[in-house]
């Protein structure tokens, strides 16, 4: 898929976000605004995946460890094809597969249930164990959020997947800059990522999160690389597409925009030629 | 009769599994000696993974591996496995129905010498509060065989009490059907009931003996699965005997006593004693200095069923 294609996909995820928790009075928009063009990049372009058939064995595997931006993972499968697109209206019903952070036995395609933070990389490791093992050549992909780099674990996984030298995993770290209570180094700066995860024994590539080419770029790299596991740590602005919502991305983390908020929203967004551009 | 450590038939009784099914694979947070891990590891190198002193990590990485196919048991001292790992468990094992046994040795005072930060007395509690986990306690090394290869036969999350002394192989010679989810009956009574589970049902069986030379007749039973609990075979005692006593290596808030006595409020109210922990923190000492000091001894059992048959009607 080229770039204006993976820009219209994306863009299309953005207003699936703001209707999607807007109908559902609740959710996470700022961090599913963030990582649209890094999960758009994966779902239609580097993921090896079948809609049709979600438990194909020969799948690449993509944890979501920030388990509230749903949202976005949601609007992604409906529109690869995992369930009708006009499902994704019952986000937060009760019910409704569509669960507020995403659970792996009620969707298909989801491949580990998170929502309690820094727990997605360790899982992720155990599945490229798994592969290696099996001598499979599938891939397996984790987004992480900024903020989520604070818990204990996503260390301790990152020192399991340099040791084990898992090639076949990349990481992604959606550095948005925000998480609840404020910006990173107001509340406990987990930073220098690019020399904490290098320290850590890891391959680290840095780009910016909201350019498909240097996205697709930097996957590529990942791929590539040999004897040690890659992160990508991608620059983005927590909700992206929304001038309100990056003005305001506080606000935003974890409250629904209002009826006239999402109109607002729906018109700068229809109106984009597409983020990244 | 022969003594051998729960652990010790779970570290045998895993290599000789990782044989029959390639399937197989074992994790540990650094702790593979103690816990027996090691022979496995010893024998398939290349499906053991010792993960080092994270046990957060361990366990997420145990459902990924899952998620991806294998069977996964993870090992490590029970006070660490659950507690340092509960949220994972929950997130990442229980809710995901995920197919990981976490295998853990050192539970209860019996650990001994390492003190109270190495003695889990509350892990059968927590455990059993989460959806989806099964969880067993077998008796002693024989019924851990037995618990073990269920184990790899059962789907899904599955919480195995192990304890680090040898004890008594009491099961040894008993005729019953092992089956996880239902309790065996090892030694018939009418006077009362006493549910044991652990190393606590070889004491049972001694109180049994001893109360037997005081007139009293005393049925024994090995709940060695506490989730799902057999309600149908602790109502059945308790209408039979009129009268039950709970023995667990564990504090009596929600473990093996906790479960029984919901089942029974619920569903037979008959007089009631609950042997185990007392809400205390354990302490060092060698194994049966701590069963005496914190009466988990066959007397104790005995002095609790007196006790009850006293207020039955
Ligand atoms: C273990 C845990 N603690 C707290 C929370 C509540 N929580 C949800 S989102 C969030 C902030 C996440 O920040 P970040 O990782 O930067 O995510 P993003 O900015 O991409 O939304 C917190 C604290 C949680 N879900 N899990
Ligand atoms: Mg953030």
């Amino acid at each position: 898929m080229n770039v204006t294609d993976l820009a219209a996909r994306a863009n299309k995820l953005r207003q699936h976000i703001i209707q999607m928790t807007c109908a559902a009075s609740s959710g996470h928009p700022g961090g599913s605004l963030s990582a649209a063009d890094i999960i758009a990049v994966l779902y239609f372009h580097q993921l090896n995946h079948r809609p049709q058939e979600p438990n194909w064995p020969e799948r690449d595997r993509f944890v979501m460890s920030k388990g509230h931006a749903a949202p976005v993972l949601y609007a992604a499968l409906a529109e690869t094809g995992y369930f009708p697109v006009d499902y994704l209206k019952t986000l937060r019903r009760v019910d409704s597969a569509l669960q507020g952070h995403i659970d792996m036995l009620s969707v298909p395609g989801i491949e580990m249930s998170t929502g309690s933070l820094g727990q997605g990389l360790s899982t992720a490791n155990g599945m490229a164990l798994a592969a290696r093992l099996d001598r499979k050549s599938w891939r397996v992909y984790c987004l992480l959020g900024d903020g989520e780099c604070q818990e204990g674990q996503v260390w301790e996984a990152a020192m399991t997947a340099a040791h084990y030298k898992l090639d076949n995993l990349t990481a992604i770290v959606d550095h948005n800059k925000f998480q609840i209570d404020g910006c990173l180094e107001d509340i406990k700066d987990p930073r220098p990522f690019a020399d904490k995860w290098r320290a850590f024994g890891w391959n680290v590539l840095t780009c910016n999160g909201h350019d498909f080419k240097a996205l697709i770029s930097a996957l590529d790299k990942a791929g590539k690389t040999k004897g040690k596991p890659s992160v990508i740590i991608a620059d983005t602005i927590k909700g992206k597409g929304v001038s309100f919502m990056e003005a305001n991305p506080l606000d935003y983390h974890g409250k629904a925009p209002s009826a006239e908020e999402e109109k607002r929203a729906l018109g700068e967004l229809c109106r984009l030629p597409g983020p990244g551009q | 009769m022969r003594s051998e450590a729960t652990r010790d038939a779970y570290g045998r009784v895993l290599a000789e599994l990782g044989k029959e099914n390639p399937n197989i694979v074992v994790l540990d947070a650094d702790l593979s000696v103690s816990t027996k891990t090691c022979i496995f590891a010893k024998a398939f190198p290349d499906r053991f993974f010792d993960m080092g002193i994270a046990e957060q990590d361990m366990i997420g990485t145990a459902a990924g591996l899952a998620a991806a196919g294998k069977i996964a048991f993870a090992s490590t001292f029970a006070v660490f496995a659950t507690g340092r790992a509960w949220d994972q468990i929950r997130m990442s094992v229980a809710y995901t129905r995920l197919n990981v046994k976490i295998a853990a040795t050192h539970a209860g005072i019996t650990t001994g010498e390492d003190g109270a930060s190495h003695q889990a007395n509350e892990d059968i509690a927590i455990m059993r509060a989460l959806p989806n986990m099964t969880v067993v306690v077998p008796a002693d090394a024989l019924e851990t065989e037995k618990v073990i290869r269920a184990a790899v036969a059962h789907y899904g999350p599955m919480y195995i009490r192990l304890s680090r002394p040898k004890v008594p192989v009491v099961t040894e010679g008993i005729n019953y059907d092992f089956k996880i989810g239902q309790g065996a009956v090892l030694r018939d009574g009418r006077d009362a009931t006493v549910i044991a589970c652990g190393l606590m049902v070889g004491k049972a069986l001694e109180a049994a003996a001893l109360l037997e030379r005081t007139g009293l007749s005393v049925r024994v039973v090995d709940l060695h699965t506490i989730k799902p609990l057999d309600q149908e075979l602790i109502v059945r005692c308790a209408e039979e005997t009129g009268a039950i006593v709970t023995a667990e290596e564990h504090s009596i808030l929600g473990g093996l006593g906790g479960a029984v006595a919901e089942t029974l409020v619920e569903n037979a109210v008959v007089p009631m004693l609950r042997v185990g922990l007392h809400d205390v923190f354990g302490e060092s000492g060698t194994p049966d200095e701590l069963l005496a000091k914190y009466d988990l001894t066959p007397e104790s059992i005995a002095a609790a069923v007196t006790a009850v048959v006293k207020r039955k009607k």
